[in-house]
């Protein structure tokens, strides 16, 4: 069982806030001894998050967490909007779909970057995107 | 030379060279990318080199301005070669599924300034 050691609660309604809330995942990744692949990965997911949640869902919140489980250091990452939802789910983590004619690989390329990926949204509730990574050892 | 944004464009002999150091958002992106495409105009230089050394992470939404960069510096006759991209963020972005097929890169600074003479030494445009 993973225990919660510390948490943070960051705004996302800017685009500053989107990279303070990489920043903030970077320099924890770094103090818990994350490697820079994983280190990048994590930030990685997180700016795409971040800014999904801010261009798509109209704005939001995002939940940091380290995680403990005795041996390894975790850190969780929850964004959540209360934008229109994502309709079709399955579409959208095969990759290469967007409907702001962007790339369309933010959320099926994040979840090849982390060991957790848990999506939540339907249609007019909003969306909430839970990550996490861990230390190897 | 004059510049709309706050990211430096250089000339390097017939060549420019740039060098991100601040992160991409869409209002510096696009002056980045206007200040470039002037640069080229005013100079008529045949390459550029942006050199991302300095970023730590680059989500698809930043690769995308990168490869858009290129695209738009070759419809005006200049070659662009990315350097200095970090392992980790190349591992970061193959995983992700962004191919950066469309801009050529080069290890480091000098080697893209190379390269840029090897062209024009093979008379390629
Ligand atoms: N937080 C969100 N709220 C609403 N729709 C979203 C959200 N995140 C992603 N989407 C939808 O999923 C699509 C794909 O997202 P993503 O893979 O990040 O690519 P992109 O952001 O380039 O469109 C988006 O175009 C959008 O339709
Ligand atoms: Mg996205």
């Amino acid at each position: 069982m993973a225990d919660v050691v510390q948490r943070w609660e960051m705004p996302i309604r800017t685009e500053d806030d989107v990279i303070l809330v990489r920043r903030k995942a970077r320099m924890l990744a770094q103090e818990r001894g994350f490697d820079a692949f994983a280190t990048a990965a994590l930030t990685t997911a997180a700016s795409e998050l971040g800014r999904n949640a801010l261009v798509h869902g109209g704005g939001g919140g995002a939940l940091i967490e380290h995680l403990a489980d005795g041996t390894r250091s975790g850190i969780r990452i929850t964004f959540v909007d209360r934008g229109p939802g994502i309709a079709d789910m399955a579409r959208v983590l095969a990759g290469g779909y967007s409907t702001a004619r962007s790339l369309g690989l933010g959320l099926s390329g994040t979840r090849r970057l982390v060991e957790e990926f848990d999506i939540e949204s339907a249609p007019g509730a909003g969306t909430k995107v839970v990550i996490c990574k861990w230390t190897r050892y | 030379m004059s510049q709309r944004g706050n990211i430096p464009i250089l000339r390097v002999g017939s060549n420019l060279l740039t060098t991100i150091h601040i992160d991409l958002h869409d209002t510096i992106a696009e002056a980045f990318q206007e200040d470039v495409l002037v640069a080229i105009k005013n100079t008529g230089a045949k390459g550029l080199v942006i050199d991302i050394t300095g970023l730590e992470e680059v989500d698809t939404y930043v690769a995308r301005i990168l490869a858009d960069t290129g695209r738009m510096a070759a419809l005006m006759g200049a070659h662009t070669i990315l350097v200095g991209m970090r392992a980790e963020v190349a591992a970061t972005l193959v995983r992700m599924g962004f191919a950066m097929d469309t801009v050529e890169t080069a290890l480091d600074v000098d080697d893209g300034l190379a390269m840029l003479q090897a062209r024009k030494a093979l008379g390629r445009k």
